[in-house]
């Protein structure tokens, strides 16, 4: 649905986003991950055309932004839930938006009780939380029952309830085959949302996979294994092109090979296994790991809580 | 509140009609006008216009008629018309310049114009949208502020004998013509509002050009003086007011002057069409 290529964008010597290039697919909600600063924002912007590129090309459903006819039908956007005039109310904020797409004036309504908004529908917005302003911004997007939706860190500040309801709304988006590009900084939040995933770093792409293929590159992923004969073991897997290493309390902890092909080698030597468990690397950590290089802003933290992987650089992947 | 209804499935949203055609000028007045007529600080701008040019322009009128009666000799080389419209021409202009500027301006001190520009992308289509609606809002109501001062100064002035009438030579094009004026300085503004993307920026240059310049010309030897005046934006306001023959030989005249004040507010737009266009929002 989403066309990026060669993407560009410098602000003065800044290079925000450097040769992007990806595709975004229908059906599926897919994350924008990448520390502040990685040019998320700058690359949506762009997208929608409200900063013009310095080189490269994005296509929406193959055509360029403002060459689409109702562009409301198209994408429904929320980059900003402030980016509203605040003297006006919600129903005349949304009334606005869709006269510019002649969509209909039911429609109005429609999306104010579709966000649970309409009893503040005549209230104006400046008066509205963050948790309201986002609502509102979420209503903008529905109006024109847009094919893609498009949403830059839309948990930020929202209450539980608020961050629950995001969540699944971007499922039901999805679900209905809609095209759902939502970017985050917040790894944990992508874990809990995203079926694909595009990370950036310092304005280049560092991943474009499916969420388990991110966590699986991880070198945190690993099995442990707790079994009477730990020798035994490490020779069998090691035959088998795997590496364990014994812990402190004698439990294995094996790279290289998945749970199943463990179990199996175990089985086969006929070595008793008292547990046998899968050590899923967060994404938290495999992101970490990813973008150790390209963090544009990093604070003077101990180096223990960042652990940069040795053999990950920052465009290789 | 809805979660439950986010989370079902589909969601709960009737069928849109099918599109055909294209997002254009037509649904961006629309937009335009419920933009404008959505927000306070429009009916502040607009009382505030009415108020200090009507009520303004009644007092100079009925002090004027006052004093004539008390002074008969003054009586000659006095403008009825000009005088029930000063208020209106000298700090009505200034009140629809800030409408005309604010209405671009607040599009990026609230952050709007992120959301205008992603529904409607042509940026040309969104501009001349805009423009329109402020035209025909300035327009509307500098005709009813000209007409209401013009006949309530002449009210107030017939116990002088001096009130004009609109038949008078000259007097229906000062009416009119004050009121076209006062239009395009607010137009000037909007110009100068999509150039600059600062209201306080907008409204001190419009000022700027309205009040300091003319006062910083008038300090120039007079040769150069009288070769700069008629084509400043502020000279065209007295001239077409005035309704007396004696208007100073180095102007134009009204339709004249008219048309150096249309001219600049002419390229104050096109500025700022080029600019709204081309630069990032």
């Amino acid at each position: 649905m989403i066309e990026v290529r060669g993407l560009t964008k410098r602000y003065g010597d800044k290079v925000a986003v450097d040769g992007l290039s990806f595709g975004i697919e229908p059906g599926k909600v897919t994350g924008f991950l990448g520390p502040n600063g990685a040019g998320k924002t700058t690359t949506m912007r762009l997208i929608l055309g409200l900063d013009y590129p310095d080189a490269g090309s994005i296509t929406v459903g193959g055509k360029r932004y403002r060459d689409l006819a109702y562009p409301m039908r198209e994408v429904g956007a929320l980059l900003d839930a402030k980016s509203v005039h605040g003297g006006r109310s919600a129903y005349n904020h949304l009334l606005c938006l869709a006269q510019t797409n002649n969509l209909p004036k039911r429609r109005v309504a429609e999306v104010l009780e579709l966000v649970g908004m309409s009893a503040v529908a005549r209230k104006r917005s400046k008066g509205f939380s963050l948790g309201m302003s986002q609502r509102l911004g979420i209503a903008a997007t529905l109006l024109g029952d847009p094919r893609v939706v498009m949403f830059d860190e839309p948990v930020n500040g929202l209450d539980p309830e608020g961050i629950l309801w995001i969540r699944n709304l971007m499922k039901t988006l999805a679900a209905d085959g809609r095209t759902v590009f939502v970017s985050s900084h917040l790894m944990s939040e992508m874990e809990n949302t995203a079926d694909h995933l595009i990370v950036v770093g310092r304005g280049k792409l560092i991943a474009d996979c499916t969420m388990a293929e991110f966590i699986a590159r991880s070198s945190g992923a690993a099995v442990k294994v707790r079994t009477p004969s730990p020798d035994a073991l490490v020779l069998a897997i090691a035959a088998k092109g795997g590496q364990a290493s014994a812990d402190a309390d004698g439990t294995l902890v094996v790279r290289g090979l998945a749970t199943d092909q463990v179990g199996d080698i175990a089985f086969e030597q006929g070595i008793r296994v008292h547990e046998l468990t899968m050590m899923r690397a967060s994404l938290e950590e495999a992101f970490m790991e990813l973008t150790g290089d390209s963090v544009e802003y990093r604070a003077g933290i101990p180096a223990a809580s960042v652990p940069v992987g040795p053999s990950t650089s920052g465009s290789g992947v | 509140m809805t979660t439950s209804a986010a989370s079902s499935g589909k969601l709960p949203l009737s069928t849109l009609p099918a599109a055909s055609g294209r997002a254009s000028l037509g649904g961006a007045l629309r937009s335009e006008w419920t933009k404008i007529r959505s927000v306070r600080s429009t009916y502040w701008t607009l009382i505030a216009l009415l108020v200090v040019s009507i009520g303004l322009d009644a007092l100079i009128s009925a002090a004027s008629s006052s004093h004539l009666q008390g002074h008969p000799a003054d009586k000659v080389g006095f403008d009825s018309t000009q005088v029930s419209l000063f208020a209106f021409a000298f700090l009505g202009q200034l009140i629809l310049a800030v409408l005309g500027g604010m209405v671009i301006t607040a599009e990026y001190s609230t952050g709007m114009i992120r959301t205008s520009l992603s529904v409607q992308p042509r940026r040309g289509t969104l501009y001349v949208a805009k423009a329109l609606v402020f035209a025909g809002v300035a327009l509307v109501i500098s005709f009813f502020t000209s007409f209401v001062a013009f006949f309530l100064g002449q009210a107030l002035l017939s116990s002088s004998g001096m009130n004009a009438s609109l038949s008078g030579p000259g007097v229906l094009r000062a009416v009119v013509g004050t009121a076209l004026v006062v239009t395009l300085v607010g137009m000037f503004a909007f110009g100068l509002g999509a150039i600059f993307r600062h209201t306080a920026a907008t409204i001190a240059t419009a000022i700027g050009m309205m009040f300091v310049v003319p006062i910083i010309i008038n300090l120039l030897p007079d040769n150069w003086r009288i070769e700069v005046v008629r084509w400043l934006p502020s000279s065209a306001l007295d001239r077409i007011s005035a309704t007396l023959p004696g208007a100073n030989p180095h102007m134009f005249g009204p339709w004249g002057q008219f048309a150096v004040t249309a001219a600049w507010a002419v390229a104050a737009l096109v500025a700022g069409i080029v600019l709204f266009r081309k630069r990032d929002a």
